[in-house]
C-alpha cells in the first residue's frame, strides 16, 4: 500500500465506525546521529521508523490510535480503534468541539536541501567530529564532545474533508562543546550553541558552521572560566547574545502564546499561560521594539514546513506587534474554541503521536542596532551568551536562565570574563525593559522542545539577535 | 514469530552478512502504550499506540555501529542489518568496545498484570471520571496511563533473555481559584489506582492552597512531599549516580564518602515492581545500593562505563547510554526502619494541605518552615555540585508550630541537591514511600516525604 492508501483506509474505517471527522498521517523517518568524545566516535545511531496514526472525532470527543504497519487491515483496524477510543472519551465529556474551516488541499512539498545529509559519507562525518573533539581535548577540555543529528521525514496526510498532502522534510545540524572540570564545579563552552545549530536544510548547514575553527577557542574558554570571577549579584543592564535570546523567546513568548496552554489543556503538565484571550490585541507584552512573528515559511529555519499536521498551509502571522500581543499558535479545534479563524501550528512527533499545538518559527524581527553599538551604549552591565540552564514557571512568567559565559561591560567596553552568569525575571516586565535590539538576526533551531503526554519532542526555530534589557537581576546562586 | 525468534533471526542475519567473527546484540520490544488525558474536567486527548522496535548493536572489524527500526518484516530486518554492517565499516575504530555479555542466568521478573496490559480505553476513562467527580466541582486535569511491553534479548555470544512488564499511573491536579493540588501514583496494576481517592486528595490540597501569600526568599526548613522528592531522585540518578558522568568527574558521587545524612539510603531496585529483568546488553537487573546510611557506595554502569572504571556492569545499559551515560531509573529512598505513621484523611486529621500520616508526622516537628508539594522545571546550573534551579508547584504552605497555617505563593529555588541532603541536613524521612510515575513508563521513583533543615529559595512569585 502507498502512504496515501493506508491513510485513506484508516480515515474511512474511522468514519465507518462513527467518527464525524478523521485524519491520518503515515510517516517514514530515517534518523541518524553520531557523537564523539575526546577524539573518538562514541556512538553512531541509525533508526528507521514507519507507521500510521489516525485521529477520530466522535461527537465532541477525540480518539487516536497508532500502529507500526501499513497493511490495509492494520490501517482499518487503527481507524476503528481510534473511533472506539473517542467513544470512551465521551464518558467524561466536555463542551462541543468544532474545527475552523480548512480548504481541502491536494499538495506536495519538500524542504530545500543542497547536500543530502544521509548521503555524506559516515567517515567524513566521523572525521569532522573526531577532529574537532581531539582539538578541544588538546586545548585543555576534560570532556570534549561533538554531535550531529539528521532527520529525513516523509509523510502522507489524508483527512475526511479531502486533504491529501505529502511532504518531505530534511533537517540536520550539530555542534561541539568543551567541559573543564575544576574543584567542585564544571565549566562548559559550546559552539555554535548548546547541542548545536539545526535547520530544515541539508549538510551544507553543518559545513557552514566550520566546527574545527572554533574548537580550540571554546576549549580554552572553558578552562579559563574555572578561574574567572563570579558574575556579580544584583540589578544591572543585561545584554543577551542572540543564541540566548532565542531560548528566552522560546520559553517566555513561544510557549506562552500556545493556545492549548491558554485554554487550560496543558494545565496538569506543561502548564497554562499568563495570557488571557480577552486581552488579545490590547495587552502590552513588551517594549515597542518587540515584534514577534509566527513564521513557518522561513527557508531553512528548523520550524518550517509546507503544511502543518492538520493540513493547514504555512502562513506567516504576527504574535507581538510593537510590543502588543496580537496572535497565538493554534490548531483547528483550539482556534474554534477561542473564536479565532485559523489553526496552522499543529504538529506530531512521528506517526505514533497525536498532533498538537507546537511552535513553528517564533522569533523577533530585526532591530535597528548592532551588538557593538549596544555594548558601546552601555555604561555598566553584563553581557551573557550561550544557554546553560533554563527554568520557567507553569504560567510562563517567572524565569531563571544560566549562560555559559558572561563579560563585564563598563563604560561602553566589553571587559573581563565572568563565570556562572545567571539572570532572572518576570516575562512581561523583562520584555518591556528591552531598549536596544540588534539587526544581526540568526534563525536558531531548537531540536529538543518537550511537550505532551506521552512526551513529544518538537523542532522549533527562533530568529533572534542580541538585545539589551534594563535593570535585570543577575548573579543568582545557591 | 515471537520476540525471541526475531532477535535470534537478526543475530543470524549478522552472521550471514558480516561474517562469523562479528559480534551482535539485539533487543526486540513490542509495546502498547495508552494514555487518557483530561483537562478542564473532560477527556480532551485519548491515545493508544502499538509499537515494535528492533535494536541492533554490531561490532565488526574493531568498529561499532547501532541500528534500530520499527520495520520488523524480513525485508526490514535485512535492511536494518545491512545498514549497520555498512555503517560499522565506515566508522572509526572503537577502542573501548567492552565485548558482549556472556551467557548467564537472568532473574525472574515479577509477574505482570494482564488486565493492566490489555486495559480498555473505557477502564482508563472510568478512573478519570472518578477522579473528576471526587474533586467536587473543581476543575481537574491530568492523565491515566497503562503500558505494557514484552522484550527479548539475544547476542552472538549465545546469551538470550525474555521478559515482560505492565504498569499503570494516574496523575492529576484539581484547581480552585488559581490554586492547584496534586495526587500522583504509579502501580503494577490498574486496579490499584483509585481515581476517587486521588481526586479527593488533589481537591483537598487545592482548596487548602487558596489565597496564598507571598513570602520573602531565603533559607527555610522544608517538608518535601513524595512528588517533590521524586524530582530529587530523578536528578540524583541522571547527574550523580551515572557511571559515565562519574568517570568524567562531572558527578558529585564519591564512593566510600559519607556524602549524605545517615538517614538516607538509596537503592535502585528495578524488580521491586513490574519490570524487565535484563538491560539492553542482556545483563541481569538487580537491586543496587547507591547510598547506604549516608555513605555513597556505588554508581550505575553498563558494560562500557564499567570497563572504563574497572567495574562490572550493574545492568543499566539503555539506548543512548554511550552518550548520556548509564543511570538508575527505579530509585527507592528509605530512612531508618520503623512503623509507618498513620493518619491523614481520617476523622482526626481530615484531608487538607497534608494528605497522609507520614507527611503529617514530619510537619508536626517543624517550628517554622514550608510544606512543599511538588517541584517544577528543575534544571542544572552545575552538574558536579548539582546546583539546580526550579520552582515549587501544586501547593506550598507556611508551617508554624507544627501546623500548616496558610498557603504561600510559588517560590523559585536555587539549591545544591546533595548539600540539601548532606550530613546533618535531613531531619526526618517518611517511612512509607509512594511510587511516583515518570514521564516514561518503566521509570519510577519510590519517594517518601522528607524533612530538610534548609532549602534555598531565591525568588518569589513576583521575581
Amino acid at each position: 500500500m502507498t502512504g496515501f492508501d493506508a491513510a485513506s483506509a484508516a480515515v474511512q474505517a474511522a468514519l465507518d465506525a462513527g467518527a464525524r471527522y478523521a485524519d491520518a498521517r503515515v510517516m517514514h523517518r530515517r534518523y541518524e546521529s553520531m557523537s564523539a568524545r575526546n577524539g573518538d566516535v562514541e556512538e553512531l545511531t541509525q533508526d528507521e521508523s514507519l507507521g500510521l496514526g489516525v485521529r477520530a472525532l466522535v461527537g465532541s470527543s477525540w480518539g487516536f490510535h497508532a500502529v507500526p504497519e501499513l497493511s490495509d487491515s492494520a490501517a482499518r483496524d487503527a481507524g476503528r480503534r481510534a473511533a472506539r477510543i473517542a467513544a470512551a472519551s465521551a464518558r467524561v465529556p466536555g463542551p462541543p468541539i468544532d474545527l475552523v474551516p480548512a480548504e481541502p488541499t491536494t499538495a506536495s512539498w519538500a524542504s530545500a536541501c543542497e547536500v543530502d545529509p544521509l548521503g555524506v559519507a559516515l567517515s567524513d562525518k566521523g572525521d569532522l567530529l573526531v577532529g574537532a573533539t581531539a582539538t578541544m581535548a588538546a586545548h585543555g577540555a576534560d570532556v570534549a564532545e561533538g554531535l550531529y543529528q539528521v532527520w529525513d521525514t516523509t509523510k502522507w496526510f489524508v483527512s475526511s474533508e479531502g486533504h491529501r498532502i505529502d511532504q518531505r522534510i530534511r533537517e540536520c545540524g550539530g555542534g561541539i562543546s568543551a567541559t573543564s572540570v575544576g574543584d567542585g564545579e564544571t565549566q562548559r563552552r559550546s559552539y555554535p550553541s548548546y547541542r548545536g545549530q539545526y535547520g530544515t536544510t541539508g549538510w551544507e548547514l553543518v559545513t557552514s558552521l566550520d566546527l574545527p575553527a572554533h574548537a580550540a577557542r571554546i576549549a580554552e574558554e572553558s578552562r579559563a572560566l574555572l578561574t574567572a570571577p563570579e558574575c556579580p549579584a544584583g540589578e544591572t543592564d543585561l545584554i543577551l547574545g542572540g543564541e540566548q535570546l532565542a531560548l528566552q523567546i522560546h520559553e517566555s513568548v513561544g510557549h506562552a502564546i500556545e493556545l492549548d496552554r491558554i485554554l487550560g489543556w496543558e494545565a496538569a503538565f506543561a502548564g497554562t499561560s499568563w495570557l488571557d484571550l480577552a486581552r488579545l490585541g490590547t495587552l502590552r507584552y513588551g517594549s515597542e521594539l518587540m515584534n514577534v512573528t509566527i513564521d513557518p515559511t522561513i527557508p531553512g529555519a528548523l520550524g518550517s514546513f509546507g503544511y502543518d499536521d492538520e493540513g493547514s498551509p504555512a502562513v506567516r502571522r504576527d504574535a507581538v506587534r510593537e510590543g502588543r500581543w496580537v496572535g497565538v499558535l493554534a490548531g483547528r479545534d483550539s482556534a474554534a474554541v477561542a473564536g479565532l479563524d485559523h489553526g496552522g501550528s499543529v504538529r506530531a512527533d512521528g506517526w505514533a503521536r497525536l498532533p498538537m499545538v507546537r511552535m513553528t518559527n517564533v522569533g523577533l524581527e530585526p532591530g535597528p542596532h548592532t551588538l557593538d553599538e549596544i555594548v558601546a551604549a552601555t555604561d555598566d552591565g553584563v553581557l551573557m551568551d550561550v544557554n546553560r540552564s533554563w527554568s520557567i514557571d507553569d504560567k510562563r512568567l517567572n524565569f531563571q536562565f544560566g549562560c555559559e559565559i558572561g563579560w563585564e561591560v563598563k563604560r561602553g567596553r566589553r571587559g573581563r570574563m565572568l563565570r556562572n552568569p545567571t539572570y532572572t525575571g518576570i516575562g512581561p516586565l523583562f520584555w518591556r525593559s528591552m531598549d536596544m535590539l540588534s539587526s544581526e538576526t540568526v534563525a536558531w533551531g531548537t531540536p529538543n522542545c518537550g511537550k505532551g503526554q506521552p512526551g513529544q519532542v518538537g523542532h522549533t526555530g527562533h530568529p533572534a539577535a542580541p538585545a539589551r534589557f534594563r535593570n535585570v537581576r543577575v548573579g543568582v546562586r545557591a | 514469530m515471537n520476540e525471541l525468534d526475531l532477535a535470534a533471526r537478526v543475530v543470524e542475519l549478522v552472521r550471514k552478512l558480516a561474517g562469523p567473527a562479528a559480534e551482535a546484540e539485539v533487543v526486540v520490544t513490542r509495546s502498547d502504550l495508552a494514555l487518557t488525558r483530561f483537562a478542564n474536567s473532560f477527556i480532551h486527548q485519548n491515545v493508544a499506540e502499538s509499537g515494535v522496535g528492533v535494536r541492533l548493536r554490531l561490532h565488526a572489524g574493531g568498529r561499532t555501529a547501532t541500528g534500530s527500526g520499527s520495520v520488523a518484516t524480513p525485508d526490514g530486518l535485512t535492511a536494518l542489518v545491512e545498514r549497520a554492517v555498512a555503517a560499522a565499516r565506515l566508522c572509526p575504530p572503537d577502542r573501548a568496545w567492552p565485548g558482549l555479555a556472556p551467557p548467564s542466568p537472568v532473574p525472574s521478573a515479577p509477574a505482570w498484570d494482564e488486565a493492566t496490559a490489555f486495559a480498555e480505553p473505557g477502564e482508563r476513562a472510568e478512573r478519570v471520571r472518578a477522579f473528576v467527580a471526587a474533586t467536587g466541582g473543581l476543575e481537574a486535569a491530568g492523565y491515566c496511563r497503562t503500558a505494557y511491553r514484552v522484550a527479548a534479548f539475544a547476542n552472538s555470544a549465545g546469551h538470550s533473555a525474555h521478559g515482560g512488564s505492565a504498569e499503570a499511573a494516574l496523575d492529576g491536579i484539581a484547581r480552585a481559584g488559581g490554586a492547584d493540588g496534586v495526587a500522583r501514583l504509579c502501580a503494577d496494576r490498574l486496579a490499584d489506582l483509585d481515581g476517587a481517592a486521588l481526586g479527593a486528595r488533589a481537591a483537598a490540597k487545592a482548596r487548602a492552597a487558596a489565597d496564598p501569600v507571598e513570602l520573602p526568599p531565603g533559607r527555610y526548613e522544608v517538608v518535601l512531599e513524595p512528588a517533590a522528592v521524586a524530582d530529587l531522585l530523578h536528578n540524583f540518578a541522571l547527574w550523580g549516580f551515572n557511571g559515565k558522568r562519574y568517570a568524567e568527574r562531572q558527578s558529585f558521587a564519591e564512593p566510600g564518602v559519607a556524602q549524605f545524612d545517615p538517614a538516607v539510603t538509596l537503592v535502585d531496585d528495578p524488580l521491586a515492581a513490574s519490570g524487565l529483568p535484563f538491560d539492553d546488553e542482556g545483563t541481569a537487573r538487580r537491586a543496587l545500593t547507591l547510598v547506604d546510611a549516608g555513605t555513597t557506595v556505588a554508581v550505575a554502569h553498563d558494560r562500557r562505563s564499567g570497563a572504563e572504571a574497572g567495574a562490572a556492569s550493574t545492568g543499566h545499559a539503555s539506548p543512548g547510554a554511550a552518550t548520556f551515560g548509564p543511570m538508575p531509573t527505579n530509585l527507592h529512598l528509605s530512612g531508618p526502619d520503623g512503623p509507618p505513621a498513620t493518619g491523614g484523611g481520617t476523622a482526626e486529621t481530615p484531608l487538607g494541605p497534608v494528605v497522609d500520616g507520614e507527611t503529617a508526622a514530619l510537619v508536626a516537628g517543624v517550628e517554622r518552615g514550608l510544606l512543599v508539594s511538588d517541584l517544577w522545571y528543575t534544571r542544572v546550573l552545575d552538574s558536579k555540585s548539582l546546583v539546580i534551579t526550579g520552582l515549587t508547584r501544586n501547593g506550598v504552605w507556611l508551617v508554624e508550630g507544627g501546623v500548616p497555617v496558610r498557603a504561600v505563593r510559588d517560590l523559585r529555588f536555587t539549591e545544591s541537591y546533595p548539600r540539601a541532603l548532606g550530613p546533618g541536613a535531613v531531619l526526618g524521612v517518611g517511612r512509607r514511600p509512594v511510587r511516583q510515575p515518570d514521564r516514561f513508563d518503566g521509570v519510577w521513583w519510590d519517594a517518601p516525604a522528607l524533612r530538610l533543615a534548609a532549602w534555598n529559595f531565591t525568588g518569589g512569585a513576583s521575581g
